[in-house]
């Protein structure tokens, strides 16, 4: 494929909510580049007919109950939080 | 002579028959570490009080026959552990005095009295090879602090190759427990998947994460396995399957055992040094009555582009609990909700993990899914389908765990491809799901440690622990120790 571009690394950026700055938008550029640059490599593989792997045991479903136990109070949900008010996480206002 | 030198059965008997403390043991580890790390670096918060006061009452109870009675432990600073910091070696964590609950690893330990002496350093979320991605001082190498101790498991393996606990546990993603265990010289296992829960454990790749403990014998090693092993309802992913005692598997006999030598683990970006030191082993299993063939993993070479799109993909999606909500250090900069998501993730990660949670993002993202993410998967498929066909006609796949040595700091920094290329024989492991050990098999020209790699079939950490033994008991090599300042 074609280059990652500079935009493409923003729009990228955006999406996973990272700020960054031009310097770095240029260096995740070259980096990312060559990275998927290097992954390309998967394509000399023909896997048209193979399943992919998600997970490599065979699991089932596991299923339980519905019923509410006992785990954290209100108070220990809280004491990490770095800002919390009325029993509630606080974060800075959502529309500008 | 430390008392570290000896064995957790060796120990039980001295703390069977009074000969020693649980005291004096809990000395032994801060006595060490205030002699060495800060010139090792491996450990992170230290739990000096509480260790200190556990030891005391332990010492005071006459039934001592839990299974790691009073054994001084670290723990890998990804593992939670309640109301003892848990950093993952990230500034984003820096304030994270107080995590809510344990890791069920944790809670194993604690019911079998181990004593846990602090967590320990790593690379930032587990990602890197050399614990140069730690936000603190990275861990170095006790063998010569010039070098790394490898990653991500670095400040494990370095805390138990410096003498500092007798055990520690690390986490694997794509060789974090094997890795960083060959280039200090100690035991580290990383167990099938499933095998371990992760309950706990701060995720970075869900689908290959798995936790197992390094130490400095195989014989421990299987004893900590055998505590921190098993099916967890906290865990959908934790197999259901019995728990051997795996102990019981260390018979030293090693006779008709069928050895797998895959030809890519000899050859890409392998050192003669290294090569040579792994046939040298495979000689000493020709002597205890094994054979050994040559065989091929046609897939191994794909290995590092798969597991870089594959991990990171999940890591991009397990890092979004990281927003400056409900723990961690809020940006002070931010203008509305969404600026402080972006610039608390800015402020608090390091570039690698930056690195990382893009590609992922962009190997996820609406396009490109297909091209990448799930072509990697399908990859994923043929590499796994290598071992399952080896594992047919043979009980253990054995190769090196790295190719070169230990290398030195700053060596590797600058470009993320040529780090990634260390993890090409550790990675198809966590890819297959199968379990791996890494065992100390020699040293190098400049006296850094070589490890030898045993693979086996999913669930059979028996076989892979009974082969491992066979080679330990049958050389010296695990009887080496780093020569650090302070008296030995």
């Amino acid at each position: 494929m074609e280059k990652i571009s500079k935009d493409q690394v923003k729009h990228v950026a955006h999406l996973a909510r990272l700020h960054v700055t031009e310097e770095e938008a240029e260096m995740f550029t070259e980096h990312l580049s060559s990275i998927i640059a290097y992954a390309e490599q998967l394509n000399e593989l023909d896997t048209t007919n193979v399943e992919p792997t998600t997970h490599v045991l065979d699991i089932k479903n596991v299923m339980r109950k519905d019923k509410p136990k006992q785990w954290i109070t209100q108070e220990e949900a809280l004491k990490n939080a770095p800002d919390h008010k009325g029993g509630h996480f606080r974060v800075p206002s959502i529309l500008e | 002579m430390s008392l570290f030198d000896y064995t957790i059965k060796q120990l039980e008997e001295k703390l069977h028959n009074g000969e020693i403390t649980v005291e004096e043991l809990v000395n032994t580890s801060y006595g060490r570490i205030h002699e060495v790390d800060d010139q090792v670096h491996a450990f992170l918060t230290l739990d000096e009080e509480k260790a200190r006061t556990k030891a005391k009452e332990l010492d005071k109870e006459s039934d001592k026959t839990a299974a790691l009675f009073g054994i001084p432990s670290g723990i890998k600073d990804n593992i939670v552990t309640k109301s003892l910091r848990t950093t993952c070696a990230s500034q984003f964590l820096d304030n994270f005095h107080d995590p809510l609950y344990n890791a069920t690893v944790v809670n194993k330990l604690n019911q079998q009295k181990a004593v846990t002496i602090g967590k320990l350093n790593m690379d930032e979320f587990a990602m890197g090879s050399s614990n140069e991605n730690s936000s603190y001082e990275p861990t170095r190498n006790p063998w010569n602090t010039d070098y790394v101790p490898g990653g991500s498991s670095g400040g494990s393996a370095a805390a138990v190759a410096a003498g500092e606990v007798l055990f520690a546990l690390g986490s694997d993603t794509g060789g974090s427990i094997r890795q960083p265990a060959a280039f200090c010289g100690v035991v580290g296992l990383k167990p099938t998947y499933g095998r371990v829960s992760r309950f706990g454990l701060v995720a970075f790749a869900s689908s290959l994460d798995q936790i197992g403990p390094i130490t400095r014998t195989v014989e421990d090693n299987a004893r900590v396995l055998e505590v921190i092993s098993g099916h967890d309802v906290m865990d959908s992913t934790s197999a259901d399957v019995e728990v051997p005692t795996y102990t019981k598997a260390l018979t030293n006999d090693v006779k008709g055992l069928k050895i797998a030598v895959p030809k890519e683990y000899l050859s890409e970006g392998v050192t003669p040094e290294v090569k040579e030191t792994v046939m040298q082993a495979l000689k000493v299993y020709e002597s205890l009555g094994a054979t050994w063939e040559e065989v091929s993993l046609p897939h191994s070479k794909y290995a590092v582009a798969t597991y870089y799109l594959l991990s990171s993909s999940e890591a991009s999606a397990n890092l979004a609990r990281f927003d400056g909500v409900r723990y961690g250090v809020r940006s002070e900069n931010a203008e509305n909700m969404i600026d402080m998501f972006k610039k608390s993730r800015s402020e608090g990660f390091g570039e690698e993990v930056k690195r990382r949670i893009m590609l992922g993002t962009f190997a996820l993202s609406s396009g490109y899914y297909d091209a990448y993410y799930k072509k990697a998967q399908k990859v994923r498929t043929l590499i796994k389908q290598d071992f399952d066909q080896i594992f047919q006609d043979y009980d253990v796949v054995i190769g090196p765990t790295t190719p070169t040595p230990a290398f030195k700091v700053g060596e590797k920094v600058d470009d993320p491809l040529t780090m990634y290329a260390n993890d090409i024989l550790t990675i198809p492991v966590n890819l297959a799901g199968v379990p791996g050990i890494s065992v100390p098999c020699g040293f190098s020209g400049a006296g850094l440690p070589i490890g030898l790699q045993i693979i086996g079939k999913h669930f059979d950490e028996a076989t892979v622990y009974r082969a491992a033994h066979a080679y330990e008991q049958a050389t010296d090599h695990h009887k080496q120790r780093p020569q650090l300042g302070g008296a030995k």
